[in-house]
C-alpha cells in the first residue's frame, strides 16, 4: 500500500493525524535534538574528537552506560519479581504497594537523590550516618572486598573501599530507584493476561515449578521484560537530578556524563557540551535500536 | 484404566460446584460429561486431572483402584486438553509435543527417540508436515489436534478433554468430533470429555454422564439417556419435549399411557415424535386437539396443536408422508395418542 494512496478506510483522518504527528514530533523532539547537532558542528573535527574523548569524558561514559545497564538489569530482575507478586497474590496492603511503585515517577528527582544520600550516608567521625548507611555501609565494604578476591578477573578498582552514598554505588542506587516503575508497569498487564491454562498444561505434562517458570512463563514475559528493561535503561542514561546529590561527583570516578555536560555549560563551553550530548544521543539511539531488535526477536513467534 | 470418583464435594466460597458426586468410568471407553454451564462438569474433570482439589475430607479419586486423590497433576499420568488449546506459542509444534518428554528428570528418552515419538504422534493426528510451524500459524482445528498430540506424548493412562471443540466453528466441530471418535477406536484410551452440546455427546460417546446443578442426573449409553430419561431435566435437556398437565388430561378423556404411575398433580413428558396424530372420532381413545400450525419445511412436519380441554399447546412431529395421508388442514379436530411418555410427580422447570 502506498503511503498516501487513495484507499477507503473506516478510520478517517489518516493524512491529518499523520501530519499532526510529524509536526508534533518535530517541535518536541527533532528540532531540539538537531539543534545539538548543529551547535556541535561548529567545532572542527579535531576539536570535536578532542572534546568527546578527553579522559574525564571517557570515564564518565563508562560510568553512565555501565551503571545504567547494571541498574536496568537489576530492575528487570527485582521489578519482575515485584510485578509477579502484585499480580499473582492478594495480600493486605497490595494496593498500597501497587501505588508506591509509581512514586519514582512522580517524586522530583532531586528529592529522591537527597533522601537516598541522607539515608545511605556512611558513618563518619563527626556524624553517625544515615538509617541504612550506618549498618549497611560496613557490610558493603566487607562484601565488595571479598567479592573482589573471589572474582579477581574483573577490575574492581573504583568500587573498593568506598562508601555507598557520595560514591559510585550511590549512582547505582539512584538509577535503580528511577527505573523501577518502568519494568513493573510494563510487565503487569502482560502477567495479568497470561493464561493460567499454560501453567496447568505444563503441570499435567509433568513439568515441575521451576521448569514451568523457566520454559513456559519466562518466554511469555520476555518481550515485555525487554521493553521494561529498555525503558529503565533509557531513563537511567538521562537521569541527572537524583544522581548529582548522591554520586559525590568526583572527576574520573563518580561523575556521570549528564553532569559533565552541565559542567561544560557552566564554563560557557557550549560547543563542548553539545559535542558530548551528541555522543550520548547517538550511543543511546544505537543501544535502544539494538534493544528493539532484540525485542523483535523475542516476539518472533507471535507473527511471521 | 478405569476412573472412580467417590463422593466428591467441591465448593468455591458459598457456591457449590459439586455436591457429593460419585462416578465410575469404564476402562477404554469414550465418556461424555454433559450439562449446561455451571453444572460442575468442568470442575469434576479438573479434579480428576489434579488441577483442582476436592474439598478437604470429602471423597477419593481412584485410577484403576489406585488412590490418586493426593497425587499431583504431573504424576497422575493424565493427558489434558484445554478448550483454548493452551499451546506454548513460543515453541514450534514439534517443541510443544516434545515438551512433556523433555521435562522429564527420570528416564528422559534420548533426543532421537523423542524426535521419533513426536513424528509418530504428528502422523497419528495427521499433521506431520507442520512440525516446524508456530501455533499461531495453524487453524483452530489443527491447534486442537496438536494439543491432543502433546497430551498423548507423555503416554497418559487417561485422556481428559475440556470442551475440546468449544472454540471451533460449527463445521470444523462436526468434522473433528467424528475424527475423535475414529481416533478413539484406534487408540482405545480411557477418555472423558466435557461438553454442553448434547448432539456432540450423543453422537460420539459410549457413555453419557448428564450433570445439572452440581449433581449427576443420569449415566447411560446415548440411547438409554435419550429414550429413557431418568429425570425431567434430562428429558428437557436432550431434545424437544412436551410437558402436559396430567390433571387436564385425566378430566375428560382416557388417553393411553404406556408408562404408569400417573399422579393427578403430575406432569407427562412426551417427545414430539412420540405423539401419534389420528383423525377425530367420538369415543375413541386420545386427547382431542385442534391443529393450529403446520411447519412442513424439512424432513418431518412439525405440528402445533391446541388441546381442547386445557388449551395447552403441544408440538407433534410426524413424517411428511403421514401428513399427506391424513390430509390435515388448519383448525381440524384430531386425536393425539402418546406412544411413549413418562410422568413425573413434581412440578419442574428449567
Amino acid at each position: 500500500m502506498s503511503l498516501f494512496g487513495k484507499r477507503r478506510n473506516v478510520l478517517p483522518g489518516f493524512g491529518l493525524s499523520l501530519g499532526f504527528t510529524l509536526a508534533y514530533l518535530g517541535l518536541i523532539v527533532l528540532i531540539p535534538l538537531s539543534a545539538a547537532f548543529i551547535k556541535a558542528s561548529g567545532l572542527s573535527a579535531a576539536d570535536f574528537w578532542a572534546a568527546v574523548t578527553s579522559p574525564r569524558v571517557v570515564a564518565s561514559y563508562k560510568l553512565s552506560f555501565g551503571v545504567s545497564l547494571l541498574a536496568a538489569l537489576v530492575n528487570a530482575v527485582f521489578g519482575g519479581i515485584l510485578a509477579w507478586v502484585l499480580v499473582r497474590y492478594t495480600f493486605p496492603g497490595r494496593r498500597m504497594v501497587d501505588a508506591l511503585v509509581d512514586l519514582p515517577f512522580a517524586l522530583p528527582t532531586a528529592v529522591a537523590g537527597i533522601a537516598l544520600a541522607t539515608i545511605y550516608a556512611a558513618p563518619t567521625a563527626v556524624a553517625p550516618g544515615g538509617w541504612v548507611g550506618s549498618w549497611l555501609n560496613p557490610i558493603w565494604v566487607d562484601g565488595i572486598t571479598q567479592l573482589a578476591e573471589l572474582v579477581p578477573w574483573i577490575d574492581w578498582q573504583g568500587w573498593l573501599g568506598g562508601k555507598l552514598a557520595f560514591d559510585r554505588p550511590g549512582v547505582f542506587l539512584a538509577l535503580t530507584f528511577v527505573g523501577l516503575p518502568f519494568v513493573v508497569r510494563t510487565l503487569q498487564p502482560v502477567l495479568q493476561e497470561l493464561e493460567p491454562e499454560l501453567e496447568e498444561a505444563a503441570a499435567t505434562l509433568g513439568a515441575n515449578r521451576w521448569q514451568t517458570m523457566t520454559r513456559v512463563i519466562f518466554p511469555e514475559l520476555l518481550p515485555a521484560l525487554i521493553t521494561g528493561f529498555a525503558l529503565a535503561f533509557a531513563r537511567a542514561l538521562g537521569e541527572y537530578g537524583s544522581v548529582v546529590f548522591i554520586a559525590g561527583n568526583m572527576p574520573m570516578h563518580s561523575e556521570i556524563t549528564p553532569l559533565l555536560i552541565i559542567t561544560k555549560l557552566e564554563q560557557y563551553d557550549y560547543r563542548g557540551a553539545t559535542a558530548i550530548a551528541v555522543v550520548m544521543l547517538v550511543a543511546s539511539f544505537v543501544l535502544l535500536l539494538l534493544i528493539n531488535l532484540l525485542q523483535k526477536w523475542s516476539r518472533r513467534y507471535y507473527r511471521v | 484404566m478405569s476412573v472412580q470418583v467417590h463422593h466428591i464435594r467441591k465448593t468455591f466460597g458459598q457456591y457449590t460446584a459439586l455436591a457429593d458426586v460419585s462416578l465410575s468410568v469404564k476402562s477404554g471407553q469414550l465418556t461424555a460429561l454433559l450439562g449446561p454451564s455451571g453444572s460442575g462438569k468442568t470442575t469434576l474433570l479438573r479434579i480428576i486431572a489434579g488441577l483442582e482439589y476436592a474439598d478437604e475430607g470429602s471423597g477419593r479419586i481412584q485410577f484403576h483402584g489406585e488412590d490418586v486423590t493426593d497425587v499431583e497433576a504431573g504424576q497422575r499420568k493424565v493427558g489434558f486438553v484445554f478448550q483454548h488449546y493452551a499451546l506454548f506459542r513460543h515453541m514450534t509444534v514439534f517443541e510443544n509435543i516434545a515438551f512433556g518428554l523433555k521435562v522429564r528428570r527420570k528416564n528422559r528418552p534420548p533426543q532421537a527417540e523423542i524426535a521419533d515419538r513426536v513424528h509418530k504422534l504428528l502422523k497419528l493426528v495427521q499433521l506431520d508436515n507442520l512440525a516446524d510451524r508456530f501455533p499461531h500459524q495453524l487453524s483452530g482445528g489443527q491447534r486442537q489436534r496438536i494439543a491432543l498430540a502433546r497430551a498423548l506424548a507423555v503416554e497418559p493412562k487417561v485422556l481428559l478433554l475440556d470442551e475440546p471443540f468449544g472454540a471451533l466453528d460449527a463445521k470444523v466441530r462436526k468434522e473433528l468430533r467424528r475424527w475423535l471418535r475414529k481416533f478413539h477406536e484406534e487408540i482405545h484410551l480411557t477418555t472423558l470429555f466435557v461438553t454442553h452440546d448434547q448432539e456432540e455427546a450423543l453422537e460420539i460417546a459410549d457413555e453419557v454422564v448428564i450433570m445439572n446443578q452440581a449433581k449427576i442426573e443420569q449415566v447411560g449409553t446415548p440411547q438409554e439417556v435419550y429414550d429413557r430419561p431418568a429425570t425431567p431435566f434430562v428429558y428437557q435437556f436432550l431434545g424437544n419435549v412436551n410437558v402436559l398437565k396430567a390433571a387436564a388430561l385425566a378430566a375428560g378423556t382416557a388417553p393411553p399411557f404406556p408408562t404408569g404411575g400417573l399422579q393427578s398433580n403430575g406432569h407427562i413428558y412426551v417427545r414430539p415424535h412420540d405423539i401419534e396424530v389420528v383423525p377425530h372420532e367420538t369415543g375413541a381413545p386420545g386427547i382431542p386437539a385442534v391443529l393450529r400450525y403446520i411447519h412442513a419445511a424439512g424432513p418431518a412436519a412439525r405440528l402445533t396443536l391446541e388441546q381442547v380441554e386445557s388449551r395447552e399447546t403441544v408440538e407433534a412431529e410426524i413424517s411428511r408422508v403421514e401428513l399427506e395421508r391424513l390430509g390435515l388442514k388448519l383448525n381440524n379436530l384430531v386425536l393425539l395418542r402418546l406412544r411413549q411418555s413418562r410422568s413425573f410427580a413434581e412440578d419442574y422447570a428449567i
